[in-house]
């Protein structure tokens, strides 16, 4: 299965992004990127293009548009003007590729440093070329036409400019917001993001499928298997091979625990951050419980790598169900006994109720996908909407909240940590015998005997490993249900066993972009709680 | 023996150097500022935890303010945009201080040898001890705190630290 991309040409592009938004019902800008066709072996007309991927509004179909860029010093018009998720999609595009986007109010890089010379998702910059930052940048180039737009000046208001973060005990992870304060309240905001930018789209042009696994584990550090499972899922789709059902409710018991261990670390860092200690050990410590089970079954805590294109590194063991039982109730309790401690706790109320929220139409045109959207009473889960994996069998209810605020988003992952357990018990029972990797010798490597015993094996297993395993040529745009929102893998392959091109779509990233415009008119702790319910996720959102 | 007794010594008179007796008391005392910025950030926020507990071993006082700490422990990815930012935190830290460099990005820049990632923290600042894997299990950085702790012991008198280390932003 591979994406069917609709050509346009860059004259066009406004208008039927335009048209597509307002009559064809496509509202969520989901992402955009851009091809290198440098290295092709058939190279199109122009070396770069540009890709759109958008959804419609009943949340099942996708559509992408592709547009030829004859110059990129001239590059296209904007579309942020239409999308407001477009504004820091299309600065990456700036940064990586160096395509420019004309009439964008702030066009300037935003993965790598100011200081950066050249645009390194070209095919002709070497992967290896680092290249040294001095000094961090004042960021004023932002915030000044902030304040002239609200008409504020620096001195009459008496405002005072103040740096939350990068390194900020609240700020979880590197983000650096700046924020202009009239006493205690935000007037203006400007977020920088970037610090954790590890190359992840170069390096896997650089290595083949499964040798990307690893790094996608440190996407979402905090639900690796999920990343594990979304990509193998999208290599597998453009392969065009199913698990064996065995497999597949593996993939269901992880990902879903992943989900749990996820917002456990939400919600303890988010109620860590207003006081809440008690909560904090409450949520921790049931994770190491499921730490544990997973160490036993991958051999890591927390970079698991369990996976592979088309299947896993190995079945489960022994005992896995009373290990994982004994991991569902210890999470149960810490759930509950946290719950105890706030569902009546005025402090806890009255400090998030009604602080930043986010109203449906706004979330969807900055992009929020997952539990930050379904707070705002959108009911998009791609669980439901486009059901893979089984999903619409089981028995769970999708959780959406009413106003969007940060209230709202803590809860809405309160009651889907519930949700997935239900899930993960319903699939332990259900979880059949048989295979768990796909039957294929292109795709999964031999048994050890046949590599041993036999040269037939051997080569297979040298191939395999040397080669990497082979996807057709094509483009495909995979999209999976993870822990933070709408994850999303756009691979182009040459038919080669080492990806083209990979392009992430983060959550995180693109709900970091509406930070600064929504904790404008709170103040300083609410912006804190705000970030925490978002929960941004550095190694995504940069990767 | 039961410390609370302050009659324990009497009037005996104990002798001995005064390195010994501060390097005893910072020992016990070492104050981290932990500089998380991905992976290996969430397993110290697991050693931090009861669990692991980081606190049996006196380094429980996490402060966020480098100016008052003495133990810096930078654990994650440091790119290249963040490099000047670990500067100033490191020199914002009063002498005697110690780094541990946490997992294998932050010790050699581990699998991320690309334009963005900065190949060890130890080009920018010096490093006490590394700690390897990917991310460490939680009973190795409790190992590198102890690990401090002995090399600590060890230390003359109060001196300023690593006067001959020259970083790679340490001219610009
Ligand atoms: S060493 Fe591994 S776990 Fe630690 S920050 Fe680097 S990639 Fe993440």
């Amino acid at each position: 299965m591979m994406s069917e991309a609709i050509k346009i040409e860059s004259a066009d592009l406004l208008d039927t992004l335009r048209k597509a938004r307002d009559e064809e019902g496509y509202t969520l800008l989901l992402d955009i990127t851009a091809i290198d066709n440098l290295y092709k072996s058939h190279p199109p007309m122009t070396r770069f293009e540009l890709v759109y991927v958008l959804r419609h509004s009943n949340f099942k179909d996708t559509r992408i548009y592709k547009v030829p860029v004859s110059d990129p010093k001239t590059g296209v018009e904007t579309v942020s003007g239409l999308f407001s998720s477009a504004d820091w999609a299309e600065r990456e595009v700036y940064d990586q590729y160096g395509i420019h986007f004309q009439n964008h109010k702030m066009l300037k890089r935003v993965l790598n440093h100011e200081e950066f010379i050249g645009h390194p998702l070209r095919k002709d910059y070497e992967i290896t070329k680092g290249q040294y930052c001095t000094v961090s940048q004042d960021m004023m180039d932002e915030m000044q036409p902030l304040l002239d737009a609200r008409n504020l000046d620096m001195e009459k208001d008496e405002l005072m400019i103040v740096n939350l973060g990068p390194s900020h005990p609240a700020s979880h992870g590197t983000i650096r917001t700046l924020v202009a304060l009239d006493g205690e309240t935000i007037v203006a905001a400007a977020s920088e993001i970037g610090y954790l930018h590890r190359g992840f789209e170069k390096s896997c042009e650089n290595h083949n499928y499964n040798q990307i696994i690893p790094y996608t584990d440190r996407l979402n550090y905090c639900s690796a298997l999920m990343n594990n499972i979304a990509f193998a899922k999208t290599a597998e789709d453009m392969l065009g091979v199913t698990l064996p059902d065995r497999g597949i409710f593996i993939r269901i018991i992880l990902a879903e625990l992943s989900r749990v261990i996820d917002h456990l670390v939400c919600l303890a860092a988010g109620l860590l951050d207003m006081g809440g200690q008690t909560n904090y050990w409450y949520l921790f410590n049931p994770r190491n419980n499921a730490y544990d089970f997973l160490s036993k079954l991958t051999g890591a805590r927390l970079t698991n790598s369990y996976m592979r294109i088309g299947g896993m590194a190995y079945d489960l063991y022994d005992g896995w169900e009373s290990d994982l039982e004994d991991v569902l109730v210890k999470i149960d309790f810490g759930i509950t006994e946290s719950l105890k401690m706030i569902t009546h706790n005025r402090i806890y109320n009255d400090r998030i109720q009604d602080v930043s929220p986010v109203s449906a139409k706004q979330a969807i045109d900055y992009g929020f996908t997952g539990p930050n959207l379904r707070a705002s009473g959108v009911a998009y889960d791609l669980r439901f909407s486009d059901p893979y994996y089984y999903y619409d069998t089981f028995d769970f209810n999708m959780v959406v909240g009413s106003v969007g605020d940060t209230y709202d988003r803590m809860m809405v992952r309160f009651e889907e940590m519930n949700e997935s357990m239900k899930i993960i018990r319903q699939a332990m029972k259900r979880i059949p015998d048989g295979e768990i990797n796909v039957p294929d010798k292109r795709i999964i490597l031999p048994n050890k005997n046949c590599v041993y015993g036999g040269i037939e094996g051997m080569m297979n297993q040298f191939k395999l490993v040397i080669d990497g395993v082979k996807v057709p040529e094509g483009e495909h745009y995979g999209a999976f249900e993870a822990a933070n929102g709408e994850l999303g893998f756009y691979i182009v392959s040459d038919g080669s066993g080492t990806p083209y091109k990979v392009k992430v779509r983060a959550p995180s990233f693109y709900h970091l972009s509406a930070y600064p415009k929504i904790i404008e008119h709170y103040q300083v702790a609410d912006a804190i709680m705000t970030l925490g319910s978002l929960n941004i996720i550095a190694g995504e959102m940069d990767r | 023996m039961d410390l609370s007794n302050t009659n324990l010594l009497d009037e005996a008179i104990v002798t001995t150097k005064i390195d010994a007796v501060v390097n005893w008391g910072r020992e016990a005392s070492l104050w981290p500022f932990v500089f998380g910025t991905a992976c290996c950030a969430i397993e110290f926020m697991a050693t931090a935890a009861s669990r692991y507990d980081i606190s049996r071993f006196g380094a429980e006082v996490l402060r966020f303010s480098p100016r008052h700490a003495d133990l810096l422990v930078v654990a994650g990815t440091v790119s290249y945009k963040q490099a000047p930012i670990l500067k100033q935190i490191y020199d914002q830290m009063p002498e005697p201080k110690w780094v541990i460099a946490v997992g294998a990005c932050a010790s050699s820049g581990g699998f991320y040898d690309n334009y963005t990632t900065l190949q060890g923290i130890d080009e920018i600042v010096p490093v006490d001890v590394y700690v390897a894997g990917c991310p460490p299990r939680p009973e190795a950085i409790l190992d590198a705190v102890m690990d401090i702790q002995r090399q600590l012991k060890r230390e003359p008198k109060f001196e300023v630290r690593n006067t001959d280390f020259k970083g790679k932003l340490d001219d610009v």
